[in-house]
């Protein structure tokens, strides 16, 4: 998460202290990713350091400004052009605890799926109603309006995340559903499953009756329902 | 169940709902005992992969099909047990379904879609209309009052099936798939006035396989082959976001 180019983008609207700089990012973030003044006030060293701001007075109440420069005005053009990097993907701690479990013995992968699925889903209603609470902000127009649409833009973007984790948990359970049937020919003696414990988002216990498992196989069994009448 | 509001008696209530259909070596057991309480101010969404019996469950839950065993409990009645007559009368009165594809009469305007319910439960016309334009009214939908179907968007057809769900003293509305057919836009629209119905009393249920959708209900419940394998509560919000904050 670059701080530097943030801070760069609120110079950019005028001159401000390292307190107010931490208060309006988080304002706009809805403190999604907090700073602490100390963060702040080492990336404003660096940004000076660099030419990309610099010292710009003091207010009325005795708080040390600072201004960006043309320099930091055209680092931070550059910023807004360029697109995030995508090419090193970021360590998912779920992608790699997924992939440890296939075919790890002992381990109900349909359970570890589940229990993360309550997670993300769980997570996702909490952003829905922080987001239902920012639609009525921004509806109603009150002097922060710009902070509330900022924040709006970031709970969406937190939903979108959320929902494409949960579309690919429901996925890889369907995949391994349809590939289950030759994995259990070859499956070794049945283990007990460990608790699953899912990845980041607030505690969730472990599915109930998620290890509803056959105890003749292991990893991911119920027959395919294909069979199964009607929809839903 | 987690019961969140002891208080109030559930206006839905499923015990030990069973669905079996064929028997002998054709047998499917599309729900095994479901048991399900909804409060009124609740959205419940239900969740689960094709066949799990997420369909089946709301057609039993809106007394559209019959259960091999167990319960429906309806505002007090179970209409598992009642004759073909009064099971007829409870879901004109009680029950309000939301389909997919909207099912408004085309013939009919929104008003008049709207309060049909209410005419055919005996309601003189012009009481049904002054009710249905209440219902459209407090939904934001007044304007729509005297389109017909074919001049109304997607969105706005589903608005309007909304309104005819909960028109009267109904407070319990079904929703199967409601934004199956609509934008992501349009869909999470039709979402909000299920919310916003249900923070104003009302008894939602929602079946869905979008997450995004499902994340608007107080609670989501999980089926798998037939039976309940998890279920999220709603927890506070705003402590997510410190409770993230303090772990960084």
């Amino acid at each position: 998460m670059s701080i530097r180019h943030g801070l760069l983008a609120l110079l950019e609207r005028g001159p401000r202290y390292g307190s107010q700089l931490r208060t309006e990012f988080e304002s706009r973030t809805g403190s999604t990713w907090p700073l602490n003044v100390g963060q702040v006030y080492t990336t404003l060293a660096r940004l000076e350091r660099d030419g990309l701001v610099a010292p710009g007075g003091e207010d009325a109440a005795g708080h040390t400004l600072y201004v960006i420069t043309d320099t930091g005005s055209a680092e931070l053009r550059q910023w807004y052009e360029r697109p995030v990097d995508r090419a090193n993907p970021p360590r998912d701690e779920l992608s790699i605890k997924l992939a440890m479990a296939v075919g790890s013995p002992g381990v109900d992968i349909r359970a570890v799926i589940q229990s993360q699925r309550h997670a993300t889903i769980r997570a996702m209603q909490d952003y829905t109603r922080l987001k239902a609470q920012a639609l009525t902000a921004v509806e109603s127009g009150d002097a922060h309006e710009r902070d509330d649409v900022a924040w709006l833009l970031v709970l969406e973007q937190l939903i979108f995340q959320t929902e494409a984790e949960a579309r690919w948990l429901d996925h890889c359970e369907a995949r391994l559903v349809r590939l289950s049937l030759p994995a259990d020919r070859r499956a070794a003696a049945p283990r007990p499953s460990p608790a699953a414990e899912p990845v980041n988002p607030p505690a969730a216990t472990a599915a109930p009756g998620s290890s509803r498992t056959d105890p003749a196989t292991t990893t991911t069994t119920t027959p395919p329902s294909s069979a199964r009448a009607r929809r839903g | 169940m987690p019961d969140q509001r002891p208080s109030q008696s559930p206006v839905l209530q499923l015990d030990q709902l069973v669905r079996t259909h064929g028997s002998g070596a054709t047998e499917v057991h599309a729900l095994r005992g479901i048991n399900l309480s909804v409060f009124p101010g609740e959205l419940v969404a239900v969740m689960g992969p094709s066949g799990s019996g997420k369909s089946t469950l709301l057609t039993l839950a809106g007394g559209l099909d019959t259960p091999t065993s167990g319960r429906v409990i309806v505002e007090g009645t179970d209409i598992t047990a009642v004759g073909r007559k009064q099971l007829a009368a409870m879901r004109r009165r009680s029950i309000g379904y939301v389909f997919q594809d909207y099912n408004l009469i085309p013939a009919l305007t929104a008003a008049e879609n709207v309060a049909l319910p209410r005419e055919l439960d005996g309601i003189s016309a012009r009481k049904a209309r002054v009710s249905a334009l209440a219902a459209l009214e407090e939904m934001g939908l007044r304007q729509l009052a005297d389109r017909f179907p074919d001049e109304m968007s997607g969105g706005q057809q589903q608005r309007v099936a909304i309104a005819r769900a909960l028109v009267g003293d109904r407070r319990l509305v079904l929703a199967d798939e409601p934004t199956g057919a609509l934008d992501s836009e349009t869909g999470e629209s039709v979402l909000a006035l299920l919310r916003s119905r249900c923070d104003a009393g009302a008894a939602g249920v929602l079946v869905t396989h979008e997450p995004r959708f499902a994340a608007w209900a107080d609670r989501v419940v999980f089926l798998r082959d037939g039976s309940v394998v998890d279920e999220t509560l709603r927890s506070h919000a705003d402590s997510l976001l410190s409770g993230r904050a303090a772990g960084q």
